[in-house]
Formats: C-alpha cells, structure tokens, sequence
C-alpha cells in the first residue's frame, strides 16, 4: 500500500459516522470530498482567534490574515507549478473560474463566426459558458467526440479544434473518469493559437499537475474537491493571458484610484479578484495543500489507481452492470460510473444509502455526455485517499442486494 | 425505509398499469424532472366531463414509474372539474409511503401529480 490508509481516517471525523445504523461509506467525493480536522480547524481557528478583513486595515489582525491569505496563493502557485502568483486568481469554484475566463477573455477576444471548442464528455461547468458564449457573440460550438472507450477521439479533435480560438477541455471526466491527454489537445490548439482552458475540477485532487508541462493557458479547479472548503477555487492563467483579461465584476479590492471621472485598476491578481473574498475558505485550502503534500500527491495518485482497479474488477463480476468510460486503470480517476439493468440509478442510490453507502445517481451535471452515450441516467462511485477496497466490497454487496430486490 | 420497496411497488415498476398512449387524448401533458431525468407523459380520454380512461409512458425510478400507475387508475372516474380538487396527499396516500424525509424521492412520487396540474394548465 502506497499510504496509510487506517491513520488518514482518522484525519476524518465525518468517517467515523453511522448512517441509517451503518457505518458510513462516503463513495461520493467527485461531487465533495470529506474534509480533514486541521481543515476544520483552520477555519475555527481564523474565526475565533484571527478574524479580519485582508488588504484593509493596518491593525495588527487585519495585516496577519493578509500574509497569510497571501501564502496561500504561493502553495497553490507551487502544487500546480504556476510561474508566478499573479499567475494564480481566487474564485468560489471551477464554475466561477470558467466563467470568469468566459466572460473576461471569451466576451473580448471571441468575434462572430469564431470556433470555440469544447468536448462530449464535459461538465455542464465547462460546457454552458462556451455554449452561451458561441450563442452571444454567434460564434462556432465545436463539440469533439469520443471513442467506444469513453475516450477522446483525437482525430476528431484535430479536425474540429483547426482555427479554433478556444479551446476548453476537462483534465478527468467526472462520469467516464477518462484523464484526457492534455499535452496532446494543447498542442493542437497553441498550433492554431487558440486560447487552451483545462476543466482540472477533477483531476487537480488526484494528480501532480505541472501547468508548464501542459502548457495550458488557463486551468479551473474547486478547493472543495480536494479536501479544502466550500467557496474556495482556482483560476490559473499565464500572466501574459491575464495581462489581457477583464474583471468578472467591478468594485472593491480591483481598484488602484476611483474619482467621480474614472477609475484605474489594480495590478493581478487583485485587478481579477472583485470584492472581499472568501478568506476563511481561502485559508482551509491552504492547510488541504498542505495536507495533501504531506501524503504526497505521486502516493495518493498511485493508492486510487489499486483502488480503482479493484472495484472495476469488483463491479465487472456483478451481471447486468455496465461500467461506462475505459477500463484500464491508467486512463481513469478513481471514480467509476455504471448503469445496472433493471434497476434505475435512483433506486440503486437509495438501497446504497439505507446501507450507509454514499454514492451519485443522475445525469452528473453532464446531460449531453448522457445523451451520447445513450443512458438516461447512471451511479457513481467515486473513491479519494481515505477510502478502502472493504468499502468497494460493500458497494457490491449493495449492488447484489439491489439486484436481489428488483428481481 | 426500507418499506421503500415494498413487492407491490417493485411489480408496478416491472408491470406498470395503464401504461401506453392514448389516440387524440382530450388532455394531455408531459414532464420532466430535470435533476434526475424521469419522465412521464400523460393521457385522459375524456367523455361527458368524466374521466373514461387514464394512460401514461415514461421512464425513471420505480417510485416515479409506480406513482403514475397507481394514479392513472385513480383517475378513472373521475370528473374533470374535480381534478383541481386532488392533493399530493391524496397521491402519496396511494403509494402507502413516508417520503417525508425524501425530499428528491418526493419530486419522484409527485411527478405524475405535477405532469396532472400541467394538463390542467394547458387544458386552460
Ligand atoms: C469536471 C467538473 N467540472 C466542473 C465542476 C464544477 O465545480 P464547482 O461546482 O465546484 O464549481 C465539477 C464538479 O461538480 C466537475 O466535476
């Protein structure tokens, strides 16, 4: 085992919890993960002992949150590999994050008859911005394809991502689990000088990602899917792509001078980061980087994917159960979503739930990759570092069980 | 809840009653639940202001699927003024089940009811 699984538990108080009687198995964390106490921490401790604004006052309290809300930024600079912290801008989440590239680079740069291109397998997240986009400014959707095994099909891309001006890709995707190569789809899109946007709202919490090595152009992700709070997110960009970039919103904390005439803005990543931000929740992801890195990100990598292969090997011996996406470890996040005949994912999450197993059902926020593959709806099971293969066994069980009640 | 899946429930799913269309239905509707994907479609053939017949196709979760069974039948006979008159009370009644604590699984139960109040609507 690449890490110590039982001691990361403990991290967890919400693990040791019972429900419906049963201890909880939280298979859930694609859509949030568990929280560690020195995140919890973090943030009763800001409140109780710290609290003050940041980049107001010049009393004692309001200075410390500053610096610390500012060595926040350079952790997240250093665990993607940022080239400098202005490269790094604070948002609520992945859906803010693309939708202030949206609205700040797409609504300036994007002209009429331009291609923006997204693929299948997107988060409505990373699929609706460009949409609405495309619609605004009657611009191109380019939509790229994907193969029987849930993977990107890459000539595809290279067809519809020729003239492109953007180009917004999801590093995983949160149904299939497929890691996309994203070295190759920013290749083809710096070839035609599109703008390259990486959805990372799922790989970022299992992954060393480099955004040098990508070389993407702006890269979207949520503090809450890495063991940090709610309302804390990331939108990297290259400076030089910032540089150019307007504010999602105008006020407070972007301003260098305001007079009845005019106003001139602050210097990044202040001038992208309107009003008072998310402080607490800002310095919770701060302590889940940290925490993070003190398990090792290679570790955690290489723990989900024995995980992942053992339930896919699980699930695979379970009749009528059909995994969607690819079945090579390798090529997934430790999530798999599935589809079992005869029983509807809703009543398959519910049955799951009486046992204590926490998973998703529905459409995952990803109704057109649906669509395409054909399914109304599907289950999702989706594993971080602090789950187990008695929790994949307990799934199956489940599984069975539901079988046997619908049968 | 356990007695989520009662047997009765289960057979619904598998053998729906009043399941098909009906041809140039005097009332008709369809919905959708957007967060989960089910969906029924609606059909009453009406005569002399009183429901002959209640028909509906759809897709989705046992709840949902047994729910629309259940109230196409209870439907039959009844007369179309009345129909402002029923409650989700009457319809969860017909399903013998406390989702009181189900709010999701609530919007399953109540999709046929909600597919009613929009025939209703578009009957207007
Ligand atoms: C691939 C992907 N993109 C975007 C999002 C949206 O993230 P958030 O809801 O944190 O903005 C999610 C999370 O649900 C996701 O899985």
């Amino acid at each position: 085992m690449s890490l110590d699984v039982d001691k990361i538990r403990k991290d967890f108080p919400i693990l040791q919890a019972e429900i419906n009687g049963k201890p909880l198995a939280y298979l859930d964390s694609a859509a949030t993960s568990q929280k560690p106490l020195v995140v919890i921490e973090r943030i009763f401790d800001f409140y109780a002992r710290h609290n003050a604004n940041v980049a107001r006052g010049l009393h004692k309290l309001s200075e410390q949150a500053t610096l610390e809300y500012a060595e926040v930024r350079t952790k997240v600079k250093e665990f993607i590999g940022a080239e400098n912290q202005k490269e790094v801008i604070f948002t609520r989440g992945t859906t803010e994050s693309i939708n202030l590239a949206m609205r700040g680079w797409g609504e300036k740069f994007v002209k009429k008859g331009d291609k923006i291109v997204v693929s299948i397998m997107e988060h409505h997240s990373n699929f609706v911005p460009w949409q609405e986009l495309a619609r605004r400014k009657r611009a191109k959707l380019e939509v790229i394809d994907i193969d029987e095994n849930g993977e990107l099909n890459l000539s595809d891309a290279q067809k519809k991502i020729k003239a492109a001006k953007i180009v917004a890709i999801s590093g995983a995707s949160n149904v299939l689990g497929t890691v996309n190569d994203l070295r190759a789809i920013g290749k083809m899109a710096h070839e035609q000088d599109a703008l390259f946007v990486v959805d990372g709202a799922q790989l970022i919490p299992s992954r060393k990602i480099d955004v040098r090595k990508i070389d993407c152009d702006m890269l979207a992700f949520s503090g809450h899917k890495m063991l940090g709070p709610f309302g804390s997110g990331i939108l990297y960009g290259k400076e030089e792509t910032l540089e150019k970039m307007d504010p999602l919103m105008y006020g407070s904390e972007m301003i260098r001078e305001v007079t009845i005439h005019k106003s001139t803005y602050a210097e990044l990543p202040e001038r992208l980061e309107t009003g008072t931000p998310e402080v607490s929740a800002v310095l919770g992801l701060g302590t889940a980087i940290d925490y993070l890195n003190k398990i090792g990100m290679k570790n955690i990598e290489k723990y989900e994917q024995e995980l992942i292969k053992y339930t896919m090997m699980r699930l695979s011996e379970i009749k009528g159960l059909k995994i969607l996406g690819p079945y090579n470890e390798n090529k997934r996040v430790s999530l798999a979503s599935f589809t079992l005949e005869g029983v509807h994912p809703h009543d398959l999450a519910a049955i799951l739930d009486e046992q204590g197993i926490a998973v998703r059902s529905g459409h995952h926020c990803a109704m057109p990759l649906h669509a395409r593959l054909g399914v109304d709806a599907s289950t999702r099971a989706s594993f971080y570092l602090y789950n187990t293969k008695e929790e994949a066994d307990k799934l199956v069980d489940g599984i069975e069980k539901a079988k046997k009640i619908f049968s | 809840m356990e007695e989520l899946y009662q047997e009765f429930i289960i057979e619904l799913y598998k053998n729906p009653l009043n399941f098909g269309k009906i041809e140039r239905p005097e009332m008709h509707a369809q919905l959708h639940n957007t967060t989960c994907g089910d969906q029924i479609e609606l059909f009453v053939r009406v005569n002399e202001g009183k429901i002959e017949q209640a028909k509906f196709i759809g897709k989705g979760c046992a709840i949902s699927q047994a729910s629309a069974s259940l109230f196409t039948s209870y439907l039959k006979g009844k007369k179309i003024n009345e129909l402002e008159k029923i409650t989700k009370d009457d319809v969860l009644g017909l399903l013998k089940i406390d989702l009181s604590k189900n709010p999701s699984r609530m919007k399953c139960a109540l999709l046929v009811f909600d597919t009613m109040k929009k025939m209703i609507k578009t009957k207007e």
